[in-house]
């Protein structure tokens, strides 16, 4: 069959099968046992691009999405603007089309830019190290306890109640088998063992408030355990990084800086620690180094952790991971500057205690507050009626809602507040509430 | 590449950005705050210092495309980077997969709002179920390996929940990639390696030997890391399932398989696809990928969570999320790599069942071209038909004129072809691991033949030449040993430097 990205034609294979010295393709798969040799294959016809084009955008355009709706949805990923510089770079196809940069000589390109991505992760987040990238912020912070309990040689980690249910779970999937004991601790209520290898705290945590951060890792470290952090990254444009109050293990969420919500990924797993366990960090590092002839130059390094070269003894089995989310990351970055990540966090900073102040006005609804009650750009809203009765009526108005946190918070709601919410749409939405409430 | 001129700007397009740093320059704008100022929280939890780039828009730019330029990809250079499929990536992937109403959902948002990108992974799901053979997919692994530790972790919970704890050892063969070992131990199994036989396929007696109550099961790669369908597959599946173990496939060489035999009628158990590999979606620079994880029936309810589901309401299919019924759990906060996911649907819809088959046809083609030209020039450590790449060992070049399979591979840079894969598979001396892809013409792998052989009597004539490669790259060889022991890892201000 004839395809656009096959340009080999009948005449071409037959040439080819004749100084291969074979009859046909068939002969090259006789390695196949014959019983199980060429089975039916019940798929689609193929489309053409006109057609297909006129499909996807058909099954794009069934799903409700932010632009097109205005979005108070966040507990994870974020509806933030992204310059359109950003995806002009990451879809140059020298970046995007680019393997893992195992030939350093004719990678300069993506290497580069890992380093540059590590030297902003470690000016943001005020750590010494960083490495180029994990999948997400939530198997980030599942490798973070690994690596806190290589590092302490402990096995049993703790995380704070007010973390992430969702990254909670992640966790679970990764330290039931090597057999690491996860417990779930409470603010105040809480005595670390000595057998505890790290204390895991969200910042600000799932409910959108800052936690006390000096208190919690006194407790870390006193019970001498390491303090890992799973912070916000745009929380960080004005607020102090966990270097400040002692985190030793720092990992993230990087979709909020520079990368569209696209569903839940590809994002970027952001990870970063103090240099002292920089030899336990799992995934890629990049480093500066000399060619032959004394030139700068950059190179996958310290790889003696890594898979391929260690096999089972590995820091982790990760190999490819989001380089390509990395560079739009850094390319955010690069665009937002000092002054411009200043601007986003306090943009989203008034708008959301804006938000917050319309809505503690209205009958039946409140702020719950948890951990010190300052939060950033996300709280949670007690409601009259069940959050997922308040989301339908305010779909029905064109305003995708927040995230329903009843499962922790009576008639909870999450709401989330970001530049992309105007003014209007603020007051919009208190409107709709006020409505919701009265009804 | 050697005027000075040149030099002098690539020297500037190698300064970091911290470098290039004006106070008071801006590279965005922001809307002016349009709502009342409230109180900033106390003033010690408020950052005194963040030391970002100061960059003008033009500036980001111009730097990225420059550095940019340093890299090879397949959209510029040949790229036969075996066991990587780096094949063409069609642009309509790119297009569909950031379609305002695919890149601007929500990954929590109601199930009811986000129907049409729930059909799109829902049939992603069953085409790669039906390609496969096997019996269910999950989609959220987000690469080969993540897939790989999703199955291990179903192939534990499936031992676990009959007794069968005792059951840690995990069989992998000697030419495997490092993740299989790497997945298997985070997944609380200890690895045996198994070695390969002398015609590179799985020994029998030695894995007749080896399976016991302890087995847990068998990773194997297909076709294997050597480019080579394992002759005894079916009695490989057999064995270990007779004797209690689970049979895990490494999906990483599917590019070869494709309508030509489907998994599940092998005799595995759950496999992973990487679909940045055989499904088109672009490599990244290294990642993102995906991975989904496909099981057969005796794991397909140990699937990660979610999977999507089709129900029939009043004649309308209506999609959702929902978690397996054993499920080991999550591997990720949300539903994976969807961006990545909207490319390889819009791959398999753009070829179709006849298309899809004819990749591996053309695949596999391609690689007995190369192998059958290139034969009489590198060493050829298994004589027969290959899959879609082929493992050629460059140890008699390394004999004779004390040229190494690095050289080779460093030199194909000055003729702008990407290296191939180099000193893997462990098992093959001086490995150069060649995979064209079904996406290159034959022009293209007679031009590459021809600078193969080129090489090869360079190595004879003027073997310091290949020493010396590469030599028109903005950098030499590195020195890659400086950089481990002496590890500078992020930008510092100069001042720091000479601290």
């Amino acid at each position: 069959m004839s395809s656009p990205f096959t340009p080999n034609t009948e005449e071409h294979r037959k040439k080819m099968l004749a100084t291969i010295g074979m009859d046909s393709v068939e002969d090259l798969f006789k390695d196949i046992p014959e019983k199980v040799r060429n089975p039916n294959l019940n798929l689609p016809k193929a489309m053409s691009e006109l057609d297909l084009r006129a499909y996807a955008s058909e099954l794009s355009s069934r799903n409700v999405s932010a632009g097109e709706y205005t979005s108070f949805l966040g507990a994870g990923s974020y509806w933030h603007h992204i310059p359109a510089v950003v995806s002009s770079i990451a879809s140059r196809g020298e970046f995007m089309t680019a393997y893992t940069p195992y030939q350093p000589e004719v990678s300069q390109g993506t290497l580069q830019v890992a380093y540059e991505f590590q030297s902003m992760i470690c000016q943001l987040t005020g750590m010494d190290v960083a490495n180029a990238g994990m999948y997400d912020g939530s198997t980030s912070l599942a490798e973070a306890a690994l690596m806190a309990c290589r590092v302490t040689r402990r096995n049993k980690v703790a995380i704070l109640n007010s973390t992430s249910p969702l990254y909670t779970d992640v966790l679970d999937t990764y330290v039931q088998a090597p057999g690491i004991d996860l417990e779930i601790v409470e603010e105040g209520h809480m005595t670390l063992g000595d057998e505890i290898a790290c204390l895991i705290v969200q910042q600000p945590n799932f409910f959108g408030y800052l936690e006390d951060m000096q208190n919690l890792a006194n407790i870390a470290h006193d019970a001498g355990a390491l303090l890992v952090v799973s912070v916000d990254p745009v929380s960080l444009g004005m607020f102090n990084p966990p270097s400040d109050y002692g985190a030793d293990i720092v990992v993230a969420e990087g979709q909020g800086i520079g990368v569209p919500m696209s569903y839940g990924g590809p994002y970027v797993g952001i990870f970063a620690c103090r240099q002292e366990f920089v030899r336990q960090m799992p995934g890629r590092i990049v480093g500066k180094t000399l060619d032959t002839q004394g030139k700068e130059a950059y190179v996958l390094t310290l790889q003696a952790r890594e898979q391929h070269i260690r096999r089972e003894h590995a820091t982790s089995n990760i190999c490819t991971s989001v380089a390509l989310i990395s560079l739009m990351m850094t390319v955010y970055l690069a665009c937002m500057g000092k002054q411009g990540m200043r601007k986003v966090a306090e943009l989203c900073y008034h708008k959301a205690h804006y938000a917050a102040s319309l809505i503690s006005a209205i009958p039946g609804f409140s702020i719950v507050e948890y951990g010190t009650g300052i939060f950033f750009r996300e709280f949670t809203v007690r409601c009259p009626v069940p959050p997922k009765e308040v989301n339908q009526s305010l779909l029905e108005k064109g305003i995708i809602g927040g995230f329903d946190v009843s499962e922790y918070s009576e008639n909870g709601l999450l709401l989330c507040v970001t530049e992309m919410n105007s003014r209007e749409d603020i007051e919009n939405l208190s409107d709709a509430l006020r409505e919701i409430g009265e009804s | 590449m050697t005027s000075p001129l040149f030099s002098k700007l690539e020297q500037e397009s190698r300064k970091l950005l911290m470098d290039r740093t004006v106070e008071g320059r801006i590279g965005a704008t922001l809307p002016d705050l349009d709502v009342p100022e409230f109180d900033l929280p106390p003033s010690n939890l408020i950052r005194e210092d963040l030391p970002l780039p100061e960059v003008s828009e033009g500036e980001i730019v111009r730097y990225f495309t420059q550095i940019s330029q340093y890299n090879f990809s397949i959209d510029n250079n040949f790229y036969p980077l075996g066991s990587c499929t780096m094949k063409y990536n069609p642009k309509l992937n790119d297009l569909v997969a950031s379609m305002p109403g695919f890149s601007n959902i929500h990954p929590l948002q109601d199930d009811a709002t986000v129907q049409g990108a729930l059909q799109l992974v829902w049939e992603v799901q069953e085409y790669l179920t039906e390609i496969t053979g096997m019996a269910g997919t999950c989609l959220t692994p987000m690469a080969g390996a993540d897939g790989e530790l999703a199955g291990m972790l179903m192939a534990r919970a499936y031992h676990l929940d009959r007794g069968d704890d005792q059951r840690k050892v995990v069989l992998i063969p000697d030419s495997a990639h490092g993740t299989n070992p790497a997945s298997a131990v985070m997944a609380g199994f200890t690895v045996k390696t198994l070695p390969s036989d002398s015609e590179g396929n799985t020994d029998l007696d030695a894995l007749q030997e080896s399976v016991g109550d302890d087995l847990a099961g068998l990773m194997i790669t297909l076709p294997s890391t050597l480019g080579l369908f394992d002759r005894n597959i079916l009695e490989v599946t057999r064995i270990v399932r007779e004797s209690g173990g689970i049979v895990y496939g490494d999906g990483a060489n599917l590019n070869a398989l494709l309508g030509r035999v489907k998994m599940g009628d092998l005799g595995f158990d759950v496999i992973h696809s990487n679909l940045h590999k055989t499904f088109s979606t672009p490599h990244g620079g290294g990642g993102p990928g995906a991975g989904p994880v496909i099981a057969g029936p005796r794991l397909v309810d140990y699937l990660p969570s979610p999977v999507i589901c089709r129900e029939n309401i009043d004649g309308r299919s209506v999609f959702k999320r929902s978690n397996p019924g054993q499920s080991i759990g999550r591997m990720g906060a949300f539903q994976g790599n969807f961006g990545v996911l909207a490319r390889a649907f819009t791959y398999i819809r753009s070829l179709g069942g006849e298309g899809i088959r004819s990749i591996s046809d053309d695949a596999v083609v391609n690689a007995n071209y190369i192998l059958e030209r290139l034969k009489d020039s590198f060493d050829l450590p298994y004589e027969r038909v290959c899959m879609h790449e082929v493992v050629f060992s460059a140890r008699n070049l390394k004999n004779n004129c004390g040229v190494s399979a690095l050289d080779v591979a460093k030199r194909l840079i000055d003729y702008g072809v990407h290296p191939p894969t180099m000193y893997f598979p462990l098992i093959v001396e001086e490995a150069l691991m060649v995979e064209p892809t079904e996406t290159e013409s034959l022009e293209t792998l007679d031009t590459f033949i021809d600078i193969m052989r080129t090489i090869s009597e360079e190595a004879h004539s003027n073997p310091e030449l290949l020493h010396d490669a590469p030599h028109f790259t903005p950098n030499t060889r590195l020195d890659e040993a400086r950089a481990a022991r002496f590890p500078d890892l992020r930008w510092r201000p100069s001042h720091e430097d000479s601290e």
